[in-house]
Parts: C-alpha cells; sequence; structure tokens
C-alpha cells in the first residue's frame, strides 16, 4: 500500500498555503485588507506574505472596507484576480453596497459583458466570547443575493483547496472562514491542492438521519453524529461547503436514503440557510420524510459576551443529538 | 468670458456639433419616454453638456471611464454607438448592455466604458480598483470617474479620495457639481461647499471649473488628465454646471425657482460656445444647420435601430446573472 506524504498544518496554515500558492502561480493575484501586511492578518492567516511577497502585492488598506471591497471589484473588472480580505462578516456590511450593488450584479447589468474574478474572504461565526459585533454568522443574508458565489470550507482540505479555483472564476467569489476553525489541526497530504467549488460532500456516511451542516457547525454535526452512534442511530454528515448556489442534489439524495433531516446552522434561525435547505427538502423530498425537518440554529439574540450565555446561544452537540432522539421517539412512537 | 483662447474651426465645430448631438439625443428621450418607449428612471444632462464634451477630449481611447445614472452624453461622446444606447433604453438586445440595463446603466467594453452606476458614489470605489490594476499591471491609462455633487456626502467619496492619494492612483476625479442633490440644494446638505477644497485636504491637486463653458472644461481636463497620466496621482476636477430640467421624469422640480433656472440658461453651453466661434469668425449659420442636421440625422438613424431591436427571449431570463466567457468573447478576432 502506498503512503502520501503528508504534513501536520492548521486550518490557519492552510489558508496561508492557498494564498502563497495563488501569489506565486498567477501575477494577477493580489491580496489586500485591514492589516494583512504587517500585522500578518488579524488572524494571523496572512503573517509572512508581506515579507516574501512586498507591498505592492500584500497590501494594507486604511479602515474603508466599500472602497477596498469595491477596488476589489474594479481591478478585477480591470484584469487582475484580487483577494480581498474582511476581517470580519460584521465588517462587510460596511462593503455591503459593493457587493450587492456591483459585484452581484455588473456582469448581469452590462449583458454579461465584465467577468468579476475577485475573492473576498471573511471570518464569521462566535465562540470566541466577542460579543454582537464580532460574532454572527450572515453567510446567510449574502447567499440571498444571485450574481455571488459563497463557499464555506470546514475542513483542512477545503481551506487549502478552494482558493485557487475561487479566484479561476469569473464570478465574485465570498469565503467565510469561521474563527473557531483556524486552529483546527490535523494532516494533510503535502501535494494537497485545489479542490472542487460546486458540490457538497458527505463527511460520515450513515443511514438513519441527514445532518446537514457547514463551516463552524460541521465539527458540532460530526460530534453529535459520534454521540448519537453510541446510541446505535446511525447519522449521515453532509456538509454544504457551497452556500450558494446550493447543492440541492447532494442533500436530496441523502434525505430520500435516511429519511430524517436536522439542519445545523450557526445563523439566527428566522430567514436563514437552514431555513432555505429545509423549504428546498420540502419542495423536493416531501414525501421521502419520515419526520419533519428540524433545524438546531442559534437563539435570536445579539451574541452575549458571557461565556456560558454565549454557549447556550450557540448551536450544541447535544442540542443536536437531542433533536435527533426527540425525532426518532416521534417516529417510533407514531 | 472664458479666458481660453479660441479655437480652431475644425475642432471648435467638432465640440459644437457633439453638444448639439447630445442636446437633441437627450430632447428626443423626452418625445421617447412620453411615448413610452423608454421607461424606468431616465436622467437627462441637458445643460451639462459641456461637461461630458469637454472632458472626454482630454481622454485616449485606452482610457477607462466610470460614470452615473445620468451618463447618455458621456457615453455618446466617448462613442458608444447612438443606435446601441438607443437600443438600450428600449430594452432591447442589441442595446449596449443587452437590454438588461436600461438608462441608468449602459455599459460598453469596447470604449472601456465601465458603467452607468445608479448608487450615488458607488463607482468611485470600482474606479479606484481599475486605476489599481493599471498601476499593478504598469499600464499607463486614466480611468476618469464621473460622479454628482450629491456623492460627495457620501462616505465612498472620502474613502476613495483618501485611498487614491495614498495609493497615488491614476483616477481623473470629475464631480459634476449642478447644485443639487436631487431636490436638495448643496447649502442645505454640505457643511463646506467649496467642493475641490474638500478633495485638496486629502493631499490632490484640486480645482474647480465653469463647466458651462466647453473650451475651459476641455483645457482643465487636459491639464488635469496630463497630471494624472505623468505623474501617476489623482487628479479633482469640480465642473460646476447646472441641469436645465428636472432631475429624473418623475420630478416635479418643485425645489426651486424658475427663476433660478432662467438665470443659468443664460449660460447655456451651446449658444455660449457659438458667441465664441462667431465672434472669431469660426462659425457660419450654413455650419449650424449641418450640425443640427448631423444630430438629426443619427438620432433618427439610433431610433430606426432600437426599433428593429429584437426583445430577449424570455428563456433567456436568467442568463448572465454568472460569467458566460464565450458570450462575451464574441467570435474570435
Amino acid at each position: 500500500m502506498s503512503v502520501t506524504p503528508t504534513n501536520t498544518i492548521t486550518y490557519r496554515e492552510a489558508m496561508r498555503e492557498a494564498i502563497r500558492e495563488a501569489l506565486l502561480a498567477d501575477e494577477r493575484v493580489f491580496l489586500m485588507g485591514e492589516d494583512v501586511g504587517a500585522y500578518g492578518g488579524c488572524f494571523g492567516v496572512s503573517k509572512g506574505l508581506l515579507e516574501e511577497f512586498g507591498p505592492d502585492r500584500i497590501r494594507d488598506t486604511p479602515l474603508s472596507e466599500s472602497a477596498f471591497v469595491g477596488a476589489g471589484i474594479g481591478a478585477a473588472m480591470g484584469g487582475m484576480h484580487p483577494i480581498v480580505e474582511v476581517m470580519t462578516v460584521n465588517f462587510c456590511l460596511l462593503a455591503l453596497d459593493q457587493i450587492m450593488n456591483n459585484a452581484a450584479t455588473i456582469t448581469h447589468m452590462s449583458g454579461g459583458q465584465f467577468a468579476i474574478p475577485v475573492v473576498i474572504r471573511m471570518t464569521t461565526g462566535a465562540g470566541r466570547q466577542v460579543a454582537a459585533q464580532h460574532s454572527h454568522s450572515l453567510e446567510g443574508w449574502l447567499a440571498h443575493i444571485p450574481g455571488l458565489k459563497l463557499l464555506a470550507p470546514a475542513t483542512l482540505a477545503d481551506a487549502r483547496g478552494m482558493l485557487g479555483p475561487a479566484l479561476e472564476d469569473p464570478n465574485p467569489v465570498l469565503i467565510f472562514e469561521h474563527g473557531s476553525l483556524y486552529n483546527l489541526e490535523g494532516e494533510l497530504p503535502v501535494d494537497g491542492g485545489a479542490v472542487e467549488i460546486e458540490h457538497a460532500a458527505i463527511r460520515r456516511p450513515g443511514t438513519d438521519v441527514t445532518l446537514v451542516a457547514y463551516g463552524g457547525t460541521l465539527p458540532t454535526a460530526m460530534t453529535a453524529a459520534d454521540e448519537l452512534a453510541a446510541a446505535g442511530i446511525d447519522a449521515e454528515v453532509i456538509d454544504l461547503r457551497v452556500l450558494r448556489p446550493l447543492d440541492d442534489a447532494a442533500v436530496i439524495a441523502s434525505v430520500s436514503r435516511t429519511h430524517r433531516a436536522v439542519i445545523v446552522d450557526e445563523a439566527w434561525r428566522s430567514g436563514s440557510l437552514a431555513a432555505e435547505v429545509s423549504a428546498r427538502i420540502m419542495e423536493q423530498a416531501f414525501y421521502e420524510l419520515d419526520a419533519p425537518v428540524a433545524r438546531v440554529c442559534s437563539a435570536e439574540v445579539p451574541m452575549p459576551y458571557p461565556r456560558h450565555l454565549e454557549q447556550a446561544a450557540l448551536p450544541q452537540p447535544g442540542t443536536v443529538v437531542a433533536e435527533v432522539h426527540r425525532m426518532m421517539g416521534a417516529v417510533d412512537d407514531g | 468670458m472664458s479666458a481660453v483662447a479660441p479655437v480652431d474651426r475644425e475642432h471648435g465645430l467638432y465640440l459644437l456639433g457633439q453638444m448639439v448631438l447630445v442636446r437633441r439625443f437627450e430632447e428626443k428621450c423626452v418625445e421617447l419616454y412620453s411615448a413610452s418607449k423608454i421607461r424606468g428612471f431616465m436622467h437627462l444632462s441637458i445643460g451639462e453638456e459641456a461637461v461630458a464634451v469637454g472632458t472626454m477630449q482630454a481622454l485616449e481611447p485606452d482610457d477607462a471611464i466610470v460614470a452615473t445614472y445620468r451618463e447618455h452624453g458621456h457615453a455618446l461622446v466617448r462613442g458608444v454607438s447612438a443606435g446601441a444606447i438607443m437600443a438600450e433604453m428600449y430594452g432591447k438586445v442589441e442595446g449596449c448592455s443587452r437590454g438588461r440595463g436600461g438608462s441608468m446603466h449602459l455599459f460598453d467594453a469596447a470604449t472601456h466604458f465601465y458603467g452607468g452606476n445608479a448608487i450615488v458614489g458607488g463607482g468611485l470605489p470600482l474606479a479606484v480598483g481599475l486605476a489599481l490594476a493599471d498601476k499593478l499591471t504598469g499600464r499607463e491609462r486614466v480611468t476618469a470617474c464621473f460622479f454628482g455633487d450629491g456623492a460627495v456626502a457620501e462616505g465612498e467619496f472620502h474613502e476613495c479620495m483618501n485611498l487614491a492619494a495614498l495609493w497615488n492612483l491614476p483616477v481623473l476625479f470629475c464631480c459634476e457639481n449642478n447644485l443639487y442633490a436631487m431636490g436638495t440644494a448643496i447649502e442645505r446638505y454640505e457643511s463646506e461647499t467649496d467642493l475641490a477644497l474638500k478633495a485638496a485636504s486629502y493631499e490632490m491637486t484640486a480645482w474647480s471649473v465653469d463647466g458651462m463653458d466647453v473650451l475651459a472644461v476641455e483645457q482643465a481636463a487636459h491639464k488635469a488628465a496630463t497630471e494624472v497620466r505623468g505623474g501617476g496621482r489623482p487628479c479633482f476636477l469640480e465642473l460646476r454646471t447646472y441641469r436645465f430640467r428636472a432631475h429624473s421624469m418623475y420630478d416635479p422640480d418643485l425645489y426651486r425657482t424658475k427663476e433660478e433656472i432662467e438665470r443659468f440658461k443664460q449660460h447655456d453651453p451651446i449658444p455660449a460656445l457659438i458667441e465664441q466661434l462667431r465672434a472669431a469668425a469660426l462659425l457660419t449659420d450654413e455650419d449650424i444647420e449641418r450640425l443640427e442636421r448631423d444630430a438629426a440625422e443619427r438620432i433618427e438613424a439610433a431610433i430606426e435601430f432600437a426599433e428593429a431591436g429584437t426583445l430577449e427571449p424570455v428563456e433567456d431570463l436568467e442568463r448572465f446573472v454568472y460569467y458566460e466567457p464565450a458570450h462575451a468573447e464574441g467570435p474570435t478576432e
């Protein structure tokens, strides 16, 4: 049996390697954002890149989200393949005009004349006690918008492999990096490279229930699946990976096998991606279901600071397990 | 009266012809709007023709342009075909944006016309980005970014002034100050109404020019574009102008007096240039008739083109949400 050589690597390092490889491979690629250079990135992703690539390609920006996100869009229209880093999804609201009214619309509004090959990366999610202006998961809002593509790498392979194809895509691609994943550590093949960016993935095959997760909730769903296995319930875990356009087929195929679905989403329940996935299951696989689709989302409060309240607000493996038991019990009782 | 030196006859006639074309085109748009051939929001630049005509003279074919929703004139003067512009407003596939954009969203990759942006201030970051791409790739071109006085109150204006100056980006910021942000007079929304002063505070060469005098605009634009091109630094040009018609076809124009409009009409850029050219014995009545006839013929041809155009099949509704490389590249050269 041949053994693929691997490296021990963190999610943060995998992202950095992906950026580095993109910079080396294509002169049109550059990175800009707040503190990506001298500081090394707010979350340390771009540490060392300024020294290696210089200030033209690793550009520290003023705190002007609208200007530098829009400049990324304009530079993409001018033939570059920019990587724009926005510190957190909460800050991207300051650039929403550019993302919505320019990045998402110009290709269509111009009758298909202009490609916009920009990648906008941002941190998302809670779990670090940074309260109500740095913790939210607003991917669902952005997933509402036609013209954008949204990726949520939840594994080391995706952290390493999604950026390259995202930069090659002629459309604006938003990449959401969950803050709790940066220290995730594991083995990656030394030659690990590009992954496809169109499909969801089965992270754990199972037969009794489908847990649908993405980004920061993938570890939650995997832990829940382990606990369920101990109780004799075989859960399948689907990692959405691509939040727009959604890979309906993968979800529907899984639910058609397991006949039950729980969606685990760190966003608020109302108007969420979880709502969208749930609706699509209803529309496309209603008669496959043995129980109503369930959702485990964040409590509908601005994220509180104290750890116990933050944890209470977030989807927890135990909540997912309880939801599955309730669902299975409901069927058994029926 | 302008202190600008008189031009030669040929160029003077060209400038006049361009302004007449824009004026008559816009007037025809009003008729077509009234006839329901054109719908949606439509903003006219009647009275402001010297701005587009004067500034475009300073641009090279490779330069880039980012414009606003009041951009018919800019597109025409830049060389986007009148037929493609009219067809766009008819919502036809033959339009310069395939009919998907309408009056406010004229795009034309061939002439580097990066739109018709209808979010006030929204085009400025794009212009900064286009200029950044040029700087990074070593292309020596200017990106001319048009926006109104209203945009100066937007955060994006200040962010972009700062970024363009900080990074030495070749943007020519062209502020079309027509004294009103839609219906709100500038002294009612700006604490400092000297807009060039605001730009200068970002360490940028900035000056104001009489935007009703096409020769003055042309001269200032040349000076500014030369500085941008040579120094790789942004410049700011405030073009003091006035629109003779309402903000859009929906605007009852209740916020300014008829007397004020009449007063500004005394500075109409077209009669002003005619007078200058006549004074220098560079223009005859026959010239004017010919320019009017040429404009009318071009506009009639544009309308015929638009009328004969086709509507996009509904089956194609969801095309161009994502980029289609084969379509955009078109037939290989």
